[in-house]
């Protein structure tokens, strides 16, 4: 059945210092409710609103990468509407229909083969948070704290292109490593990112999927909607049109408790912000700041340091995996060796999308630990060992080896057995060392590689002669 | 020597040579307030510490410090302009007892230059209102004759004036809100082009028309006050990037050699005989100074009016969206109410007049009806713009009344919307092409004041000053009501 996906992204520019209007911190996260607040993001009598031109540069990039016709002029309009989160009750953002006012419009963005277009890219201002004391549906008061209110946002819209959930993740996935190159937005910040989901299948009714906690969530969200829709569908009931929302928990989504008005927004140029010239110049000045995108950071992973395809993906949809990388090849020279090791091994101990960063292991150890690998000090296997230790104490990995080999094998009987094995695969080796004390050095290495360097060398030294010492 | 009826640079000169003390004169005002207030009523607050910023300049002066070009001066702040630590009400209910945390811009430069101000100047609720009845504090009365209008929307500013309850006055003007009362009360008011005074600390009416300005006694007071305030401000995006000038410099170059032209729509239907006398009257002084006249048609002003008031209504349905009583202003226990049912409640705090144009202004930008008003309105807008435009490429300046009626009786107009709106009709254009204008007394009729209206292209203020200068030199209207 013919599915239709349309993305609406709202992202925080957490890489800014201050708020979209004033000169407040971008960071509230972490404050008490209503400090991080002034007279102009309060909205108090009088004030007015201050462009945050690092913002407009900003948006301005993110839409180039997204592909966008930038217009030569963008303005600002105000949304009209009554909430106890906006301070002014009206939000100040752009608005396309009686002249393009976006940063951006008309873009693309292509992904895993795909291409995706974007209808527009704007800044806007976010809201206050609201806030209930246990849940929403028992707290007697709504709170607000406004010390989110103004912080800069940009909206992402979509056309509805993606017919495949999956392929919505795949999307979404190269946009954060985009977002984070940028170094515009942490995505991981709680609410940095936000993305409402709108779903038809084939002829219907266009149902959007709001509150959506988080990237992760949205492909499930999505799953769970077509397949609600499908099932509407074979019993004969007509999809209707209608606002939903995503229930974390129960993992369903369920219709909006308060229906939604057909709102009338009002629209009008915001009077206070003078309307914004873009310059071929400053195009130019953003394109020449333009850090390393995701795509050519990839392609330069392969040439560079021979990476295959595959890994390369897996290294740049996580910026600080690429990063964590990267530091690590500069450490120690065989790339492919650290690439695998994080790809292969590191990545099995984390969460998706937290990444590595939660764990205490640098790319330092990643170095030696491949170091180590490659000089046969230690086994693939031990390593594997060492690596489950030192991604949550941070210890060296070589350290970690030393402190393992006083757990290593010296249980008499034990070594015993081993030397008794390799005196049977050796034999010729065990006739030259009666003469030859350094093929002495060659047995006890072949013991110790038989048990994974876990052997007690000093034991198993003194055992090799003992029993030298008894075939003579 | 009669301190109250000085001029603001005569009073700042005996102050700082000592002359006049900063103390005694304001401690006069506020005799002078006491005195007068009951039958003009134009302030709505008073500022308790003027009289101690007063000594303090006194203070200044006796250790020859720098007390600035305004020092001393008494000066009346329209009370939707925000006054730190001083009630800022905007005549409105909603905000009885707001305090505002910040000084407007305006005020910070005035203080800068040693302006007391003594208090906070009546107006129409929101500065909605040619008349200053529309007030939730009370009418204010027209000092020379306490039966009528002073004028509005700044009319407690205009008021003061001629009251002698203070020497200087700051308004804002959306419509005409500070040369329809500067008309009706014999001052001085002046428009600046849009951008050249700051609207920080402003409360928004309708912000892509309205500009604070200055108001005083006499053409060089209020060019003196305009070089106070004047001036880029990085506060306010829509500040222009204008240098500070002294609009004082070469006010005295007189009109010799200038091109004027006499507005003619605004003389012909509708206007009052002594009105249109007074403007003819006008035109044969400037003649007299050396002036060339012509009479001049500007056809877009048919629109100007509907124009203006949708813009206006538009911009302020949604600047007043924020008085909903829950961050600050008007204060209720919100237990037992729901969302809504709290803005109904709040809201409904609002006068009349300000609800009538929340609605209007409500329904001219909802979907289906952009296109029909408020996208109209800016075209007509644009092409007021470009009119105008075309006419200061052949002429200097423009005359016309400020207002096409003299001062009415309290209570006349009141029950009549379209009538009061009418009354702006030659006081909106220059808001809607953002130039400047200005208010001077022209003569009176039967006792009441009648004021000439001069306008001029974008930042002409200069030359706009000249001309009023000049007029005001040969013409010698009274400006002080005997109260």
């Amino acid at each position: 059945m013919n599915v239709k996906i349309g993305l609406e992204i709202h992202c925080q520019l957490t890489g800014l210092k201050s708020k979209l209007f004033c000169s407040c911190s971008a960071d509230y996260r972490g404050r008490d409710a209503n400090t991080n607040v002034c007279s102009i993001c309060m909205g108090l009598p009088g004030t007015l609103p201050l462009l945050n031109k690092k913002a407009l540069e900003y948006a301005t990039m993110i839409s180039l990468v997204l592909n966008c016709r930038t217009s030569n002029t963008a303005s600002f309009y105000r949304k009209n509407y009554f909430y106890p989160d906006l301070p002014k009750n009206f939000q100040i953002t752009q608005y396309n229909a009686h002249e393009i006012s976006s940063i951006g419009v008309d873009g693309y963005l292509e992904f895993d083969g795909k291409k995706v277009r974007i209808r527009r890219v704007q800044l806007e201002e976010d809201p206050g948070r609201l806030v209930y004391e246990g849940s929403m549906e028992t707290s007697l008061y709504t709170l607000v704290d406004y010390s989110r209110a103004g912080v800069a946002l940009v909206e992402i819209v979509t056309e509805p292109d993606f017919d495949d959930p999956k392929d919505v993740r795949l999307f979404l996935n190269k946009l954060t490593s985009i977002l984070e190159h940028l170094g515009v937005c942490d995505t991981r910040l709680e609410g940095a990112v936000r993305c409402d989901v709108n779903v038809s299948l084939a002829g219907g009714k266009k149902v959007e999927i709001k509150n959506i906690s988080s990237f992760r969530e949205v492909e499930k969200a999505i799953i769970f909607e077509i397949s609600r829709q499908k099932s509407l569908g074979t019993k004969g009931i007509e999809v209707r049109s209608e606002t939903r929302h995503w229930d974390d928990a129960r993992r369903v989504t369920i219709q909006s408790r308060v229906k939604e008005e057909e709102q009338d927004y009002r629209y009008f140029p915001e009077p206070d912000i003078p309307a914004v010239n873009f310059n071929e110049e400053l195009i130019k000045s953003l394109k020449s700041q333009m850090p390393e995108l995701p795509d050519a950071r990839r392609s330069r992973f392969v040439e560079q340091f021979g990476l295959s395809e595959q890994v390369a993906q897996v290294l740049i949809n996580d910026k600080y995996l690429a990063d964590f990388f990267e530091d690590g090849a500069k450490l120690y020279e065989n790339a492919r060796e650290v690439a695998n090791w994080i790809v292969t091994d590191l990545k099995g101990y984390t969460d998706e999308f937290d990444g590595i960063r939660s764990l205490k292991i640098k790319p330092l150890h990643i170095a030696e630990l491949a170091k180590l690998v490659d000089q046969s000090v230690i086994s693939r296997t031990t390593a594997k060992q060492i690596l489950q230790e030192i991604v949550k104490s941070g210890e060296m990995p070589s350290e970690v080896a030393k402190r393992l080999n006083a757990a290593q094998i010296s249980d008499k009987q034990e070594l015993i057995d081993v030397i008794d094995k390799v005196f049977e695969t050796e034999k010729s080796a065990v006739k030259d060392a009666l003469q030859n004390e350094k093929i002495v050095n060659f047995l006890l290495g072949k013991v110790i590689q038989s048990t994974s360097g876990r052997a007690d060398p000093k034991l198993a030294l003194e055992l090799i002669r003992k029993k030298l010492t008894s075939i003579t | 020597m009669d301190q109250l009826i000085l001029s603001a640079n005569e009073l700042t000169e005996h102050i700082k040579n000592g002359s006049v003390s900063a103390e005694d004169y304001i401690a006069k005002i506020f005799e002078r307030i006491k005195s007068v207030e009951k039958s003009v009523h134009a302030y709505i607050s008073l500022n308790d510490s003027a009289i101690e910023e007063a000594r303090r300049i006194d203070e200044m002066v006796k250790r020859g410090e720098r007390v600035g070009r305004l020092a001393g001066v008494a000066v009346a702040v329209k009370d939707n302009i925000c006054t730190k630590g001083l009630r800022t009400t905007c005549a409105s209910k909603m905000l009885e007892d707001y305090v505002p945390p910040y000084n407007a811009t305006v005020i910070d430069r005035l203080q800068q230059e040693g302006a007391i101000i003594v208090g906070k100047a009546n107006l129409d609720e929101f500065a909605m209102g040619s008349t200053t009845e529309f007030s939730s504090f009370g009418t204010t009365r027209n000092p020379w004759d306490t039966s009528r209008v002073p004028g509005g929307s700044s009319g407690g500013s205009a008021a003061s004036l001629a009251a002698q309850e203070a020497a200087l006055a700051l308004g804002s003007d959306t419509g005409g809100s500070i040369r329809c009362p500067a008309s009706f009360c014999s001052n001085v008011g002046l428009k600046p082009t849009y951008g050249l005074v700051s609207r920080f600390g402003l409360v928004s009416f309708a912000n892509s028309l309205e500009l604070i300005g200055p108001m005083g006694r006499s053409v060089y007071d209020v060019a003196l006050m305009l070089s106070c305030i004047a001036g880029r401000d990085s506060m306010d995006h829509t500040t222009l990037d204008v240098d500070v000038m002294d609009y004082t410099a070469k006010i005295k170059q007189g009109v010799k050699g200038l091109r004027i032209g006499l507005v003619k729509e605004m003389i012909s239907n509708g206007v009052d005989d002594a009105v249109a006398k007074s403007v003819h009257d006008a035109v044969s002084k400037f003649e007299g100074l050396g002036a060339t006249i012509e009479e001049v048609s500007i056809n877009s002003l048919q629109y100007a009016l509907a124009s203006y008031y949708i813009i206006a209504m538009a911009e302020a349905s949604s600047n007043l969206a924020r008085y909903d009583g829950i961050r600050y202003g008007w204060n209720m226990n919100p237990e037992g109410f729901a969302w809504n049912a709290y803005y109904t409640k709040a809201r409904s705090n609002f006068g009349s007049e300000v609800k009538r144009r929340i609605m209007i202004g409500t329904y001219v930008l909802s979907s289906g009806y952009y296109g029909r008003y408020y996208l109209k309105a800016q075209q007509v807008r644009t092409l007021i713009k470009q009119e105008l435009a075309g006419i200061f490429k052949k002429l200097d300046l423009l005359i016309a009344p400020t207002m096409p009626i003299l001062p009415f009786k309290i209570g006349e107009r009141i029950d009549d919307p379209l009538q009061l709106y009418m009354a702006d009709i030659d006081t909106v254009a220059a808001n809607l092409a953002g130039i400047p204008a200005i208010s001077i007394p022209s003569t009176f009729k039967d006792g009441l004041p009648i004021g000439l209206q001069i306008m001029g292209s974008h930042l002409s203020e200069e030359l706009l000053l000249r001309a009023a200068y000049a007029f005001e030199e040969v013409n010698n209207v009274k400006s002080v009501a005997n109260i």
